[in-house]
């Protein structure tokens, strides 16, 4: 079946081919590379106003005693930071990699339903709007943390709402995201691009989707259920009514733990679009690459307890949750493995790209590691609420999930702009990135295991030292940033020009690398030739 | 889209179009309102932009969806396209009604039975709720709502309730019967069925409205009436916003069916709706089994 873009033909060979001009190019979209633009620089910028609320923590927590900030600021400065960073820059940047790379990678015209695709977008900066000016209302913004845990969120001044409703509106959001990711990839498919040949990356973005689609919703019921408790006199989390303050917290991770991996899965599928290319070999063990992330996205849905080992649970729950949880530990060892063993004996070469996803393989490593310390109901107990935990999911969220962002810009940069950006600098952005982000995090394992409390502004004095070590690796990781966006809009504005392989003398697979640099506007008129 | 041309052959994607912009700031009017309401800032009329934008919203977008699908520029992968998202969609709304339901079986089998001490949490009953049994219904050991002296009454399974079930799944098999005569070419059976269908289920929300006022006036159970209350008007409240949306779908199926659209191979619009309508039908019949009978 032929497949074109509506205007894109012969009798109507007016300016309809052109990306239209201006304001509206954005604001009336439909063009998936647009919107994947749109996502991606939205999600940057989240990035950064997240950032800035991270170096305020660091700065109070850089010495004992209170300097910059009063408690209640510190604790809406850490709720919204995870707020912002999970779903205003993590979550946004993988969908704007999956609008600009899925069709090209399926051989696709664009995504299957574009207006959808547009309004999923443009949901966004109204939802953070919401969101941030919840700091400029009488009470301030949500204080009690990002999960929200009642009856301490219900205590939320005017605020609550908004918080409540942004959430809504992101979960829209990221449903309509994901119900186009499924069904691009289901549908738009070039003949001959069966499943298990498509590329990893939308492999991975498959699963995810389905992820989203299943548990977005779950949060929204929770939420609103908060929402009714506020304002309407339900019981849910009210105890005298026969309900449970615990139930939400169920109910929240039955959505939270499979979030960590909607945030991570993506993640691994540019890992193994990356390695293969600078190792100059196939990827080892593909399609056991596609089994693990099934069954990591199955296991991701009975494993919700491990977040609330110490809130009494039944002994058989504990027992069921810590097994299930380090099962987990066995099709992530699948991917870690094959990862390694693609790099066995092949020819490496080291571009930014490759460089990230190096440190992806051995930090995200890092941070599965100490996830398998918490799965251990009697250890969890002692680490429970301390640095350790933020220590673990810091790991895995920012060499993790971020680093794979990254690693995927860097990637598909000059694809997208058709010119070869900076890379001296971005190796630089690279080895400043890596190294300061072990020394702003790896410290918090040892604060943690010595007891010091998450979410306080204000420690023992014999937290002193690591403290500061944390922080000054903090203002350099996120000074080192600063890098990467120069690295990006040098990129965007000009440079040397990239071929259509982009990476000479490697072998990348996936059909985006058969399409010129830049890709042009409408992926693939026809469908391509699937060798 | 005026510039769409009608070539079947390829997968049609808008130019541009103003509709996903303006309902972005349409859910943040909606959404504005609803926050100034719940916070006293505003009276309740400020709801009122956010709705009438979102009608707008519907009316705009529907039109030129159902234009351009007049005009034959959709083909067969657009329709597979438009019919995998219904489908996910509706997937979506049962994991949003399963996070209520999820929320009714806990409670039922978790924390009542531990707020009346069952097995380890004997304490919790010596030390706070000495007097309370935790019999379902309940409105929780501290007595939350309900009429004057803290009682209140559940709506029988075998009333309303039971008439409302069979009416829900007549107009399932209205519907189906519909959709036959659609296949088969009957446009005056489709016309008829699909009318007694959306009929149906106006009466479905009518009754629903009548059991929702003896409920409040007579039997003490309302929203606050503790855990049972919560449950109740949360997954039927829902429910019946689900009933009245689906219903109005299936007018306006009706109206297009009036004006001549959809023929026996191509017509996704009125397939969708009659998914969603059996989707309703069957969480009703979750309902009724765990909220009313059990």
């Amino acid at each position: 079946m032929a497949y074109a873009q509506a205007n894109d033909t012969a009798h109507h060979d007016d300016h309809h081919d052109q990306p239209a001009t201006g304001i509206k190019r954005w604001l009336f979209a439909t063009n998936h590379k647009d919107i994947g633009t749109m996502y991606l620089v939205f999600s940057l910028i989240m990035f950064f106003i997240g950032g800035a609320m991270a170096m305020v923590i660091r700065a109070e927590l850089f010495q004992p005693g209170l300097q910059l900030v009063d408690p209640v600021l510190f604790n809406q400065l850490t709720t919204n930071h995870a707020l912002v960073m999970i779903f205003g820059a993590v979550m946004p940047a993988f969908v704007g990699l999956a609008n600009w790379m899925i069709p090209m990678q399926i051989g696709a015209p664009d995504m299957a339903l574009p207006r959808m695709n547009n309004f999923s977008f443009w949901i966004l900066p109204f939802a953070f709007t919401l969101l941030l000016s919840t700091f400029l209302v009488p009470g301030g913004a949500a204080a009690g943390g990002w999960t929200l845990y009642p009856p301490l969120s219900l205590q939320t001044g005017d605020s609550f709402p908004m918080l409540i409703f942004a959430i809504h509106m992101m979960g829209i959001s990221s449903i309509m995201g994901a119900i186009n990711v499924i069904v691009t990839i289901m549908n738009m498919r070039a003949p001959g691009m069966n499943l298990l040949r498509m590329p990893l990356f939308t492999w991975s973005w498959l699963i995810t989707a389905y992820l989203l689609i299943a548990v977005m919703p779950v949060l929204a019921g929770a939420v609103t259920m908060l929402l009714t408790d506020h304002f309407f006199g339900t019981s849910f989390f009210n105890a005298a009514g026969g309900g449970d303050p615990i139930m939400f917290e169920h109910i929240f991770w039955f959505f939270g733990h499979p979030e960590v991996y909607i945030m991570v899965l993506p993640a691994f599928g540019i890992i193994s679009e990356i390695l293969p290319t600078f190792s100059r070999k196939p990827l080892f063990g593909a399609t056991s690459m596609i089994y693990a992330i099934a069954s990591i996205a199955f296991l991701s849905f009975i494993v919700w307890g491990h977040h609330m080992f110490v809130d009494g649970m039944p002994l058989a729950a504990q027992l069921f949750y810590m097994m299930s949880t380090m099962l987990i530990a066995v099709p992530t060892g699948v991917k870690v493995f094959n990862w390694t063993a693609t790099m066995w004996r092949g020819s490496l070469s080291f571009e930014p790209p490759m460089l990230f996803a190096l440190a992806f393989l051995f930090l995200f490593s890092i941070g599965g590691f100490s996830g398998l310390m918490l799965a251990i109901v009697p250890a969890d107990f002692q680490y429970n609420q301390t640095y350790f935990v933020v220590a673990h999911f810091h790991y895995v969220l920012v060499p993790g999930a971020i680093f794979g962002i990254m690693a995927g810009v860097y990637y598909w940069l000059p694809k997208w702009t058709g010119h070869m950006y900076n890379m001296t600098l971005a190796k630089a952005h690279f080895w400043l990135s890596a190294i300061f982000v072990n020394v702003l995090f790896f410290p918090q394992h040892f604060l943690g295991l010595a007891g010091m409390p998450r979410r306080i502004p204000d420690y023992a004095v014999q937290f002193t030292d690591w403290n500061m070590v944390s922080s000054i690796g903090g203002f350099f990781f996120g000074a080192s940033q600063i890098l990467f966006a120069i690295v990006v809009v040098q990129c965007a504005r000009g440079g040397k020009k990239a071929t259509s392989i982009v990476w000479e003398g490697t072998h990348p697979t996936g059909l985006e690398w058969t399409l010129p640099s830049p890709a042009p506007y409408h992926s693939f008129s026809t469908a391509p030739e699937i060798p | 889209m005026a510039q769409a041309h009608a070539d079947a052959d390829k997968y049609y994607i808008p130019h541009s179009s103003p509709w996903p912009i303006y309902g972005s700031i349409t859910l943040f009017t909606l959404m504005s309102g609803a926050i100034a309401t719940l916070d006293g800032w505003l009276p309740a009329y400020a709801l009122i932009p956010g709705f009438v934008m979102l009608a707008l919203l519907f009316v705009f977008w529907f039109h030129t969806v159902i234009a351009e699908n007049q005009a034959g520029i959709y083909n067969m992968a657009v329709d597979r396209s438009f019919r995998m998202g219904m489908m996910w969609f509706i997937f979506s709304e049962v994991m949003f009604f399963a996070a209520f339901f999820g929320a009714l079986f806990y409670a039922r089998n978790f924390s009542v039975p531990w707020l009346a001490g069952d097995g380890v949490k004997i304490f919790s009953k010596l030390l706070l709720w000495n007097n309370y049994d935790g019999v379902w219904p309940t409105n929780g050991p501290g007595v939350v709502g309900g009429k004057a002296d803290g009682t209140f009454e559940i709506v029988p399974a075998l009333g309303l309730p039971a008439l409302n079930t069979a009416i829900l799944l007549t107009s399932s098999v209205t519907v189906t019967i519909a959709h036959h005569a659609l296949l088969t070419g009957h446009r005056g059976r489709l016309k008829i069925f699909l009318a007694l269908t959306f009929l149906l289920g106006f009466t479905f929300v009518g009754f629903q409205a009548f059991e929702y006022h003896e409920a409040y006036t007579e039997l003490g159970l309302r929203l606050g009436t503790g855990i049972y209350g919560s449950t109740f008007f949360m997954l039927t409240g829902f429910h019946g916003m689900h009933v009245t949306v689906g219903a109005i779908m299936l007018t306006v199926i009706w109206f297009r069916v009036m004006k001549g659209h959809f023929t026996p191979k191509r017509h996704f619009g009125f397939e969708a709706v009659a998914w969603y309508w059996h989707f309703v039908d069957v969480v009703w019949l979750g309902l009724f089994t765990f909220v009313y009978w059990l």
